[in-house]
């Protein structure tokens, strides 16, 4: 690991203007994050709390109101355009339904200005690694939400970025389809290794995967209020790691620090 | 099928009531005094039918049709391109829409109909001014579709986009055009109809061929027969225009899913 961080968001804060000239709202208030070339950080914090506002600055989508972005210790400008060495994968659902599946894997390829039949190639090896071969010609709505979920993965991945930005990208599978994603996620990761900044509310999932997992604070003016070093030995697998002891006092250990603000952040969306 | 059946039933039983109630001497007249005033004001099918026959088999019809459906043709692609491109611009670029938002919506509110008389001055009694018509009637209905289907765009559709590396031109190329295009379908429907209307509208305040052309002439002589003739000729052809635009939407639209596909793995 060399000692600059692939991704770091130095002291962010993210204000946005109220609504009818109604006072601003700070989502995410001098946080600092950074993750190291060949990580896998995972965030977890409550619903509502700006976590896809930090993924958004991140990939260079939104400029912070304050705070700078370095990707490889290059400053990020959101203005110039969007962080060039990320894949971003959404927590809805971003395929184009006018494209069939393998169009939609290589539309990184495409817009790259890729040759046809080396883009197609390309694609049809990545439909394969993630278990959609002969799909290709399947437009979106003709497939489940777990393929879909893969064909955004491919799409994401083929690009070959150094880094990738994860929002929730499983919170709308049924558990057992996610596990199984989960662990094809950890299996095409632990290929090359690339850094991953992985958000999630489910805490379970961020141990399972993640190197490091870091717990916001409740919203406005969220910011890290913990960080924690997973060091579960690899290869894992999600669905038989969640069984074992030290996965357990790691999950006891994070959620004493998680807690406090889920019930805040709770009690405040009761209020309102 | 059954479906079909059911169809041409109404239209026999429509134009049997049609035959009944004009044919003189048939039945005894019950509102008019004379019986033969029924086919005065309505027409008779079979001659309806004998002018129809008629105008192809001689041919005589082939040029006003021509004429006519060229007319509609170019209204309803001028219409359309002008509708999609200004369509797009407007929607992409919120200052200019900001800015021309009252002429548009003052534009569209106006009778544009009344035009026609204008336009016969601008450009002649030839084909431009019913062209000119169909333009205007057409650019609206597009540029309204065009303009909300941009702005329906998924944001994460754009952004997904961004992050996989496409410019603006790809971003206008591979996202905005491809989803606006099933609005623009949808009011393409309605376009090929507005184009006809505004060729007819056009050809009757004025010209020396076309459909609508006939149907004035014939209305000078009180030649009901004629009227209905060209009524229905246009029905017909603006019923083949639709299917047609309709075969055309359902090859480029086949990513649409469907009511009744339950394909699904």
């Amino acid at each position: 690991m060399s000692s600059v961080p692939a991704l770091a968001l130095e002291d962010v804060t993210c204000r946005f203007a109220g609504r009818d000239g109604g006072p601003s709202y700070t989502a995410v208030a001098n946080s600092t994050l950074r993750v190291a070339e060949g990580e896998f950080v995972s965030v977890v914090g409550p619903t509502g709390c700006g976590k896809s506002t930090l993924l958004n600055v991140a990939a260079g989508l939104l400029a912070p109101s304050s705070g700078a972005v370095n990707i490889f210790g290059e400053r990020l400008v959101a203005s110039q355009g969007v962080n060039r060495r990320a894949g971003y994968m959404f927590q809805a659902d971003a395929l184009m339904p006018w494209r069939t599946g393998i169009d939609n894997v290589i539309a990184g390829l495409d817009f790259r200005g890729v040759p046809r039949a080396e883009a197609r190639q390309r694609g049809e090896e990545w439909l394969r690694r993630v278990g959609l071969a002969g799909f290709g010609d399947r437009y979106p709505h003709q497939m489940s939400g777990g393929m879909r979920k893969r064909l955004a993965l491919a799409q994401t991945l083929i690009t070959r970025p150094d880094i990738l930005l994860m929002d929730e990208p499983f919170s709308a599978l049924d558990v057992q389809t996610r596990q199984l994603m989960e662990n094809e996620l950890l299996a095409l990761w632990a290929e090359d290794r690339k850094s991953v900044l992985f958000i999630t509310h489910d805490l379970e999932e961020a141990i399972a995967l993640s190197d490091r997992v870091v717990v916001l604070s409740a919203g406005p003016g969220t910011h890290p209020i913990g960080d924690f070093r997973i060091d579960l030995p690899r290869p894992r697998d999600v669905s038989e790691i969640r069984m074992t002891p030290a996965f357990l006092a790691l999950h006891r250990e994070i959620w004493g620090a998680m807690k406090e603000e889920v019930l805040k952040a709770y009690e405040r969306q009761r209020a309102a | 099928m059954r479906l079909r059946i059911l169809q041409v039933l109404i239209l026999c039983v429509l134009v049997g009531l049609w035959y009944i109630l004009t044919k003189p001497g048939l039945i005894p007249p019950f509102y008019f005094e004379q019986d033969n005033r029924a086919a005065f004001f309505f027409g008779e099918p079979q001659k309806v039918l004998d002018v129809i026959v008629n105008w192809f088999v001689t041919g005589d019809i082939f040029v006003h049709l021509g004429v006519t459906l060229l007319e509609t043709a170019l209204g309803f692609v001028i219409g359309a391109v002008f509708g999609l491109g200004i369509g797009l611009w407007l929607a992409l670029s919120p200052t200019a829409s900001a800015v021309m938002d009252p002429y548009i919506k003052g534009f569209n509110s106006m009778p544009r109909v009344v035009l026609a008389p204008i336009f016969a001055v601008w450009f002649g009694l030839g084909i431009w001014s019913k062209v000119a018509l169909g333009v205007t009637l057409v650019f609206f209905v597009v540029f309204f579709n065009v303009y909300q289907g941009v702005r329906e765009v998924s944001p994460t559709l754009i952004a997904n986009a961004r992050m996989l590396g496409a410019s603006r031109h790809q971003l206008l190329r591979s996202i905005y055009l491809p989803s606006a295009m099933s609005w623009v379908f949808a009011s393409l429907h309605n376009a090929v109809g507005l184009a006809f209307v505004g060729a007819v509208v056009g050809e009757y305040l004025g010209s020396a061929r076309g459909v609508g052309y006939l149907i004035l002439q014939a209305e000078g002589t009180f030649d009901v027969n004629t009227v209905f003739a060209g009524i229905i000729v246009l029905t017909v052809c603006a019923l083949l225009l639709d299917a047609a635009v309709g075969a055309v939407e359902g090859h480029l639209m086949t990513w649409q899913p469907r009511a009744s596909e339950t394909e699904k793995v």
